[in-house]
């Protein structure tokens, strides 16, 4: 591991500005940042540990009724939280089946979805070719080992996954993330704070350099909503393939399906058409279902081995409209 | 802001206050083992992958390996050593003697650390629960059958004290 200097903030706008600095990232829960000094994927000069910063943990209820989580709310304390399991199952089931019980004590709901993909390529210690590692050196997946790679947008340059079980319940919750940054922070719609890889995939996502999550907020209520991990142990394993659904439903009438898959792409996946195609469908036709969730994966392009996903995926993505249809209603 | 590469570190250890100067790079696994020689709490991957580092920080259960020793100034930590009460052990740690919970031993310590943690949030409701629970846990070994009956025979000894 290189040598990097250490500073503990105490002040989110001292924080902010010597964050803007060139080689300095910030440390909150640290699941995944000590790996990547572990590993060289990050090599900081400085890291500004950023966990005991005031304000930034905990959970407060907004005026519309939604929730506003604080950044460093550790995992299971969102995922535990009475408000969260009630009015967003899908975001506690997700929480719950990510990582194991003693790294969501110290995982961020902020850090989460900033983690990287679990190519193994990628992660490698000896350094393989690898775009997202080393711009331009290839990617090893393309025709490598890809069974656990994407079916959605991915390109030449790199097939890799977004693995956060959060990052994909919050896609579906059409979650909003709060930035703070030394220039002025912004509020990045959840569908659009992860990029696909097209050229550049050594970006993960539209956080500027020095920019810091400091909450997301969930707007109404979706006790109608439910979250389904497939992987290949029952815990403590990243996903195949995730579903993350949230229903309006009016009667047995679907008025509204949001729907976001998991290790699927570059993203949390949204399933935009197969959603249009669900306003109006009777929770019991499922045949309708079935013919609304091909729609969305017209656009699906398997790697040479990882067409079991596609049918998995779409298997996963009816299954979980039937979890979230059994929910109560509120 | 200040940036340290070496750096003064306090904290407690089962109980006992100790100030350690260590490089920034140091876990906390690293100073329990290196730098207080409480090697009770064992190394197996590094990578927050195997849970056989796992120690209660201000009283949850952590992986050691996966937080700076800076990150835990001023905490509370208790460790495997710090469990027993005058040479007594802790009901866990005879829970798992009494299953016959281990064979290598390695991954005893986080085993233990993690069972007792689980018992405290309350997540010995049934064996399916305590396998969710326990999960962060590897056992190469796989002892896992006596391992959740070693979880259970605690959380029934506790529950009928």
């Amino acid at each position: 591991m290189q040598a990097f200097a250490y500073g503990h903030a105490t002040d989110i706008a001292k924080a902010l500005v010597a964050g803007g600095a060139r080689d300095t990232v910030f440390l909150a829960g640290g699941t995944e940042l000590l790996n990547w000094l572990r590993l060289g994927i990050a090599k900081p000069e400085r890291v500004i540990d950023i966990a005991q910063l005031k304000g930034l943990a905990g959970i407060t209820r907004l005026s519309d009724g939604g929730l506003r989580i604080g950044a460093t709310t550790r995992l299971n304390d969102v995922a535990l939280n009475e408000d969260v399991a009630r009015q967003y199952p899908v975001l506690s089931e997700a929480i719950l089946k990510s990582a194991s019980a003693q790294l969501r004590n110290l995982a961020t709901i902020g850090g989460n979805p900033l983690q990287k993909t679990r190519c193994g390529y990628f992660r490698a210690e000896e350094g393989l070719p690898c775009n997202k590692r080393t711009p331009g050196s290839g990617c090893s997946a393309l025709h490598g080992i890809n069974d656990k790679h994407a079916i959605f947008g991915w390109s030449e340059a790199c097939v890799a996954t977004q693995p956060s079980d959060p990052a994909t319940a919050l896609a579906a919750l059409d979650a909003v993330y709060v930035t703070a940054h030394r220039d002025g922070g912004r509020r990045i719609n959840a569908g659009d704070l992860h990029t696909l890889p097209g050229d550049t995939p050594q970006i993960d996502n539209t956080l500027r350099d020095g920019e810091l999550i400091v909450g997301i907020e969930l707007v109404g209520a979706a006790p109608q909503s439910a979250y389904l991990k497939l992987r290949e142990r029952e815990s403590y394993e990243y996903a195949v393939v995730s579903a993350a659904v949230a229903l309006d439903l009016e009667g047995d009438r679907i008025i509204r399906a949001r729907i976001a898959l998991g290790s699927v792409a570059h993203k949390p996946w949204r399933l935009a058409e197969t959603e249009r195609a669900l306003a109006g469908v009777a929770v019991s036709n499922t045949s309708a279902i079935g013919n609304a969730i091909d729609v969305s994966f017209a656009a699906a392009k398997p790697l040479e081995h990882n067409a079991y996903k596609v049918q998995l995926a779409k298997n996963a993505t009816a299954r979980t409209i039937r979890l979230a249809v059994a929910k109560a209603p509120s | 802001m200040e940036f340290r590469s070496h750096l003064a570190v306090a904290l407690r250890v089962n109980g006992r206050h100790h100030e350690v100067t260590v490089d920034a790079r140091t876990t906390l696994l690293d100073l329990l083992r290196e730098h207080l020689e409480l090697t009770g709490t064992k190394k197996g991957c590094n990578f927050g992958e195997c849970g056989a580092c796992t120690v209660h920080l201000n009283g949850r259960r952590v992986n050691g390996c996966l937080i700076l020793a800076a990150s835990a100034e001023g905490a509370e930590v208790t460790t495997i050593e710090g469990l027993a009460d005058d040479g007594k052990l802790h009901p866990v740690q005879q829970a798992f003697i009494d299953q016959d919970a281990f064979q290598c031993g390695f991954c005893t310590p986080g085993q233990v650390m993690s069972a007792v943690a689980l018992l405290r949030e309350g997540h010995a409701k049934s064996a399916t629960e305590i396998r969710e629970w326990m999960s962060g846990n590897l056992c190469r070994c796989a002892s896992y059958p006596q391992i959740v009956s070693a979880v259970q025979a605690a959380a029934l000894q506790e529950g009928g004290s």
